[in-house]
Order: C-alpha cells, then structure tokens, then sequence
C-alpha cells in the first residue's frame, strides 16, 4: 500500500485495526483524541465496536471485561484521564486479561492542552503495566501491534504512552496490512476473575514474575537498541530520540556518539542497558517529563556495582519541566560535552499583541458567563468554581468568571468546600455538560446528600466542544452515529433529589440573570441549565451578523468591554464595528444600553 | 526543507500544512508535520511545521533554520519569524486579526513596527494581501490556497498542479472554482513579485 500522510493518532487506529480488535473506548482528551476518532469512523467498515465512554474509568472497565472476555480491546484516554482509570487498571493488572488489553495514554509534556505534565511511564511502573514509548507515527502503529501480543502473551494490560509530538505529527507511513483475526472470544466462569484478599497475594507474585521475564525479553526488543559508536555515551526515549540525532548531526558529534534507545521504560530491559553502561563512565541521559530511564539507570549502575557519571534531569543539564526540542536538546549536549553553542536570540522585535485562546464569536458560553457576572453583582464577592472545557476560558477579561479550576467534575465539589469552610459565603459552580456526565453527577448527589445549599449552572451545548465536538450521553447520538434516547439532564438532576432546575437560554439575557439569582437564593441545591448548542456544531445556523445604528450608538464601548467578543472592536475615538465572524447571537444587544445593536437571533 | 506556517487559530494553516506534506509524499519524500490541536484553536497562536525531504528526524524545526515562513497573519509572522533561516524566504499576509486584548487595553498592534522588523530581518520578504486577493477571488476563505499558490511559485520542488489537485482533493466541490482562482491570484501575484 501506498505511503500515507497519517497523523500519529491516525497511525496508532490503524495498527490497532491491523491487530484486530474487537473492542474499542475511550473518552476524549487532548492529545488522544484522533485515535479513537478515526477507529469509531472504521468500526463498521471493519465489523468492531467502539463507544464514547462517559469517563476513563467506565472505558477502562468496559474495555477490561471485554479482554477478559478473550477480545482484543483498545482503549484511548489523555494522561489525567488514566488518574480517573486507576482504580481498575490496579486491580485488573493484578487478575490480567485473556485477551490483548491496550490502553493508549498520552502523555502532553509542556502542557500544550492540560492540567498537568504528569509522566505516565512513571505511572505504569506504579501499576506494575509495561508500557511502549514510541518516537513517531509510524512506530506507534507498530507497537500497538507489539503491545496486543505482549497482553496476550503475558495476559496483562498494556500501555502505549504517545506524547503530543507522536499523536499531532505527521508522517509519510506505511499501512499495515490488515487480516482478519479468528479469536474464540467466551467469559469463562470459574476463572480468576474474582479479586479478593488471599488471590491478591497471589496475583501479585505472578505479575512480579512476569514482568520480570519479560524485562529480560525486553533487551531483544527491536525497538530497543545500541546505535553508533564512540567517546560519548547517550540514552533516550520517545521522540527525545530524533531530537538527540539532530542535535548530533548539527554538533557533528554523529560519528562519536553511542546511543542507546530505550522504548519500554518498564520493565526496564535491563541487561541491554547494562551492556550500555559498562562500557561508558560518563553518560547523558535526555528524556522528556520525569527522569524515569535516568533513575532506572541508577538503579541498575547501582545494582551492578558500577561507578558512572550520569548527567541528566538531576543535575541540570536537561530541563526538568516543559517539552524538549532540537535547540534545547542541542544546548543541552553541547553543555555536557563542553563545546559551544552559539544562542542567536532576536534582538528588538516590536511588542507583539497579547492572543490568547478565547471563546468563539456566538459561543454560548460567553453569554452564560456574563448572566452569571450580572446576577451575582458586579462587585460581588462570589467565589465561582469552574472545571475544564473551553469554558475555562471563562476565566479570562472582561469576564472573570471562573476563579478555580482543579480537574472534571470538581466545580461541584470545591463549591461544597469552599462553602462549609467559609459559612455564607457565596459559591457559584459552573461546568459543561460533557463533564457533568463524566464526573458532575456524584458531585451534585453529595450537596443533596450533605444539604449544601448548592448553585449550580450546567453549560449545556450539546457537545463536548475543546476536544472536537464528540457526542456524550445527553446528545442522543453514538460514537458510531447511532441515534439513541438522549438522557435528560433535568430527570437526572430531579433523580437525584434536586428541586429547583431551571433550563434557559443564556442569549436570553433577562430569563438567565433571573433564573440565577434565584438559584442563588434557593433554600436548598439548585440548578440552572444553560441550554444553547455549539455555535461550531454543523447543524447549528449562525444568524446573520448583528449591525451597529450609528445614530444610536453613543460611543461608550459597553459592548466591546464587557463581553470581549472577537467579532465585535473598536478603535479609539471610533463606532464599534461588527466583523463578518459575528454569528449573530444578539448578546451585544443585550449589552447595549441605548438600543443601538440589532439584527442577529434576537 | 523546513517550512513554517504560522496564523490565528481558523486561518486554515493546519488544512495547507497537510496539503504540502501530501503532495511532497506523493512526490517520493519523506515528510513530518507537527501542529497543535486543542485549547488554541480557538482564536488563539497556531503554528504548523513541514519538513520534507529524504533522511528526516523529528518534527519540530530548530531555530532560525527554516526555508519557508508562510504567515497568514502579520503578528503571528513576527512571532514565528526567528525560526527562518538567514537565507530563507517569508511570505507574509499583511492582513491583520487584532485580538480583543488589543480593544480591551491589555495590549497593542503596532502594525508600521511589525512591518517596518519583518523588512529588516536578513531573509528575503513578500507581502502579501492574501485576505484581499481571496475576496477577488470570491471568499476571503480561500485565504489558504492564495497561500499556496503564491508558495508554488516561490518554491520550485513542490509540484505546483499536484499541490492545487492535493488542495482540492481536501475541499468541498462547491467552492474549488473560487479555491482553484484564489491558488491563481496568489501564484501570479508572487510571479509578479519576482520577475
């Protein structure tokens, strides 16, 4: 088959198509996302499953029971969402799997797109999981099919742990080929299934066998390897790989430089790094996130009695946070071998404009926000929780109005906090609908539960809208475009002992700032439900563009300050003028306090 | 060959970045592209990076060593600019997307400055009004192919037809005629340029 432009998240779908599997779940994440996109788009085509999962955790145990089950499943999340999925990835490690279990973490070392920088290589030697490093697309798409047969072999759950600079890379791959895979697929009773204290113990002494074999299989792994010869000794991982053979071409250090590649940081392949080590005294170790090959090595020169000078993240050379790269990389050999390099930094570049991400024009997000501002008081002191999805952006001028941000679902739970360690202090929390769904749920049973005067507004757009507009349980579709019954926030939220609920349209300016306060002053949980769809959904009609009566319009600016809207600027001294992005939301008009803005939905 | 395309989230610069690689791999190179999905998208800095050619590392191009600086939009092509190469090529749309924070006060545009740096750096320079010859040519969405046509004419190891087939390959039927012009405008404006 023909070369193909394939992004890395592309690739790995089709290394896992390639290994047949059966299962696949996920919920979205940045930068997992296209993996499980394109599977769903194959499904199918291919005849497997594959669903959207309300959270990490329900994916990783819907996955779990189809691999014990004898399918090849596939799950995919972002690294935060393996803190979600611990709970079961634990425990299913300890009883394994029968057939291939393959979870896709990735990893966003800088962060690009997430909350934290957290190294899930670390996390798999914490779980006791093997996992796969791989430094580009079309490695990626092999090694998927290397970690189903791992799983299999040794019948435990495996990782592949792309970073960003896997998973939104493009290369030219080639496709693998794709058999059809007979595999007598049967939940077997009797099996040991069951976890419990005394089958623990037991359990727990066979992976550690295990994995200790495999470690050893691990030094003839193909893509663990020596490369090159020569003085300078360096070892690396993922795609620290290709950045540190650019640096040595650009050094002209290539023809002197032993590396050695490390792509299962655990279970470390011990005796082919140890060849690595005896042979060098002095030795750089560059990797991205945490110095998991470089403590591994340590260990190992330690266990084998070695005297080694071991640079890396411990003593500087490499930097211990944010994303590597050739420039940084290439400093930070040249700083270990003690050649020069020269730091062409630009001089007197003019003060560039301050872009940051913002809400869209249209986005119903922004009028939410502002009906929140508005019916809480301008000078208020209230404290507003949010949580993540492109509403945190909320957080932003002119709107401000999100002042905490920790993980999903947590809005719900920090108000709780927040309000039983400052009685009469007022909370508002705020989230998406998606990540209600995901983990808002519990949060909202615990206020009615606990009798937490709870306010709660649910953004629901109808999407989960920041990873790409993937659908979830209330938008009545499937990953694979089924229609199903939507479920109802409002029955859920009653379900769960709520008793004031109240869905409103935040254009609807007056309704929303209403609907708000009286949430706000509430005996008792109380809820109201921003309803309006992505203005990026393709079945939502923008309006036409609103347009500004000059004649009305007295200059004061309100509707560009106060809702910071793309589509809407003005120039000093200047009417405001409305730009052909303006989806005609008709917040402005709202805003405007002399009648000078019509036209859009209102 | 490094290239950098550089714009505001919208702009189409992840849409073009595919384009190039795909026609380069049809032409028997190898290619990386490296870009950034997620939180930026929206109305935020977007970067993209091609690299072509025929023994290839990783994705990310290292400092002021890039052949090509596509810019969709003037601020972000000075952001972007210390990645070109002394010896390398820019081409700039002069179009401007002033962001809110500017509107707000938080911060400002200085367009003469960013032009006046973008002419003193050592690389050579075209501006472009890319916004305007895409409205000649029937949208100002087709801001990407004027992007790609006036690259074709710049870059003479891309293949300038498999390019725009590559680009219309990836577009809706109803709007290749406007695509298949604005690639023209864009293509003749830099040939003018140059002669």
């Amino acid at each position: 088959m023909a070369k193909q432009l394939l992004l890395g998240n592309e690739a790995i779908a089709w290394g896992a198509i390639a290994a047949g599997v059966k299962v696949a779940t996920a919920y979205p994440g940045t930068p997992s996302t296209e993996i499980f996109s394109t599977l769903a788009a194959q499904a199918k085509h291919y005849g497997f499953h594959a669903e959207w999962c309300v959270n990490e955790k329900v994916a990783l145990e819907v996955a779990y029971g189809s691999a014990i089950s004898g399918a090849r499943t596939l799950v995919t999340m972002k690294q935060v969402g393996l803190n979600v999925a611990a709970d079961p990835l634990l425990s299913g490690t300890y009883l394994g799997v029968k057939g291939g279990l393959v979870l896709v973490v990735a990893d966003d070392p800088g962060p690009h797109s997430s909350q934290t920088e957290q190294d899930t290589r670390q996390f798999a030697s914490f779980a006791r999981v093997p996992v796969l490093d791989p430094s580009d697309p079309q490695e990626a798409m092999e090694m998927v099919i290397e970690a189903f047969n791992i799983s299999e072999k040794y019948r435990l759950p495996v990782i592949l742990r792309p970073t960003t600079r896997v998973c939104h890379v493009g290369q030219d791959v080639n496709l693998p080929e794709i058999t059809s895979r007979n595999s007598e697929i049967r939940f077997e009773k009797g099996g040991d299934w069951v976890i419990f204290p005394s089958v623990s113990l037991r359990k727990h002494g066979e992976l550690l066998e295990g994995l200790k074999t495999l470690g050893n299989e691990f030094s003839n792994f193909r893509f663990n390897y020596r490369e090159g010869q020569g003085d300078y000794a360096i070892a690396c991982s993922g795609v620290s790989y290709h950045y540190v053979k650019e640096a040595l071409n650009r050094l002209d250090m290539i023809d002197n430089t032993e590396i050695l590649k490390i792509s299962t940081p655990y279970p470390f392949p011990e005796e082919l790094a140890a060849q690595f080590l005896k042979k060098h005294e002095r030795l750089l170790v560059i990797e991205e996130q945490d110095p998991v090959l470089e403590d591994a090595m340590l260990r190992l020169a330690g266990k084998i009695g070695l005297h080694l000078q071991l640079s890396g993240k411990h003593d500087a050379i490499v930097p211990g946070t944010g994303e590597l790269n050739v420039d940084l990389v290439t400093r930070a050999i040249a700083n270990w071998s003690g050649k020069n390099t020269e730091n062409k930094s630009a001089a007197g570049k003019p003060e560039l404009p301050l872009r940051r991400p913002i809400l869209c024009a249209g986005c119903p997000h922004r009028a939410s926000f502002y009906a929140i501002r508005k019916a809480a008081g301008k000078k208020s002191d209230t404290v507003f929780t949010g949580d993540i999805g492109c509403y945190t952006l909320g957080m932003m001028p002119p709107l401000s109005a999100v002042d905490t941000c920790l993980c999903m679902g947590a809005a719900i739970t920090q108000a709780q906090g927040i309000g039983r360690a400052e009685p009469g202090r007022q909370t508002i929390a705020v989230l998406g609908d998606s990540t209600f769904f995901h983990s808002g749920i519990t949060g909202v049973i615990n206020a009615v539960y606990n009798q937490y005067p709870l306010t709660l507004v649910i953004l629901d757009n109808s999407t989960t809208a920041m990873t790409g507009f993937q659908p979830h349980p209330g938008t009545g579709q499937t990953a694979t475009g089924e229609m199903v019954a939507a479920i109802d926030l409002q029955k859920v939220l009653e379900g769960c002992g709520v008793t004031y609920i109240k869905t409103v349209d935040p254009v609807n300016l007056k309704e929303a700032v209403t609907a708000v306060k009286e949430a706000m002053t509430y005996d008792g949980p109380a809820v109201v439900i921003m309803k309006r769809a992505c203005i990026n959904l393709p079945e939502v009609k923008g309006f036409a563009p609103v347009v500004i009566n000059i004649e009305k319009c007295k200059d004061c600016g309100l509707c560009v300050t106060e809702i910071g809207c793309p589509a809407l600027v003005m120039e000093t001294g200047q009417k405001p003028q409305v730009l052909e992005s303006c989806a005609g939301c008709g917040l402005c008009i709202e805003v405007c306090p002399f009648d000078a803005i019509q036209g859009g939905d209102n | 060959m490094d290239i950098i395309m550089c714009g505001v989230g919208g702009q189409g610069t992840v849409l073009a970045s595919r384009v190039v690689g795909e026609t380069a791999i049809k032409q028997g190179y190898e290619v990386r592209t490296s870009e950034i999905i997620g939180m930026a998208q929206r109305e935020g800095p977007v970067v993209s990076q091609v690299r072509i050619g025929t023994k290839l590392h990783g994705p990310l191009i290292p400092d002021v060593s890039a052949d090509y600086l596509l810019g969709f939009e003037l601020a972000e092509a000075v952001r972007n600019i210390d990645k070109l190469d002394a010896r390398g090529q820019a081409l700039v749309n002069t179009h401007m997307i002033v962001p809110p924070t500017v509107y707000l006060g938080i911060s400002q545009y200085p367009e003469e400055q960013l032009i006046d740096y973008l002419k003193e750096q050592p690389s050579r320079l075209i501006l472009i009004n890319a916004n305007k010859l895409a409205d000649q040519a029937g949208s100002t969405k087709a801001v990407s192919a004027v992007m790609l046509g006036a690259f074709s004419a710049l870059c003479p190891d891309i293949d300038e037809t498999m390019l725009l087939t590559e680009l219309l390959t990836r577009l809706p039927e109803r709007v290749q005629e406007i695509n298949t012009r604005a690639f023209e405008l864009g293509k003749e404006f830099v040939e003018g340029e140059t002669r």
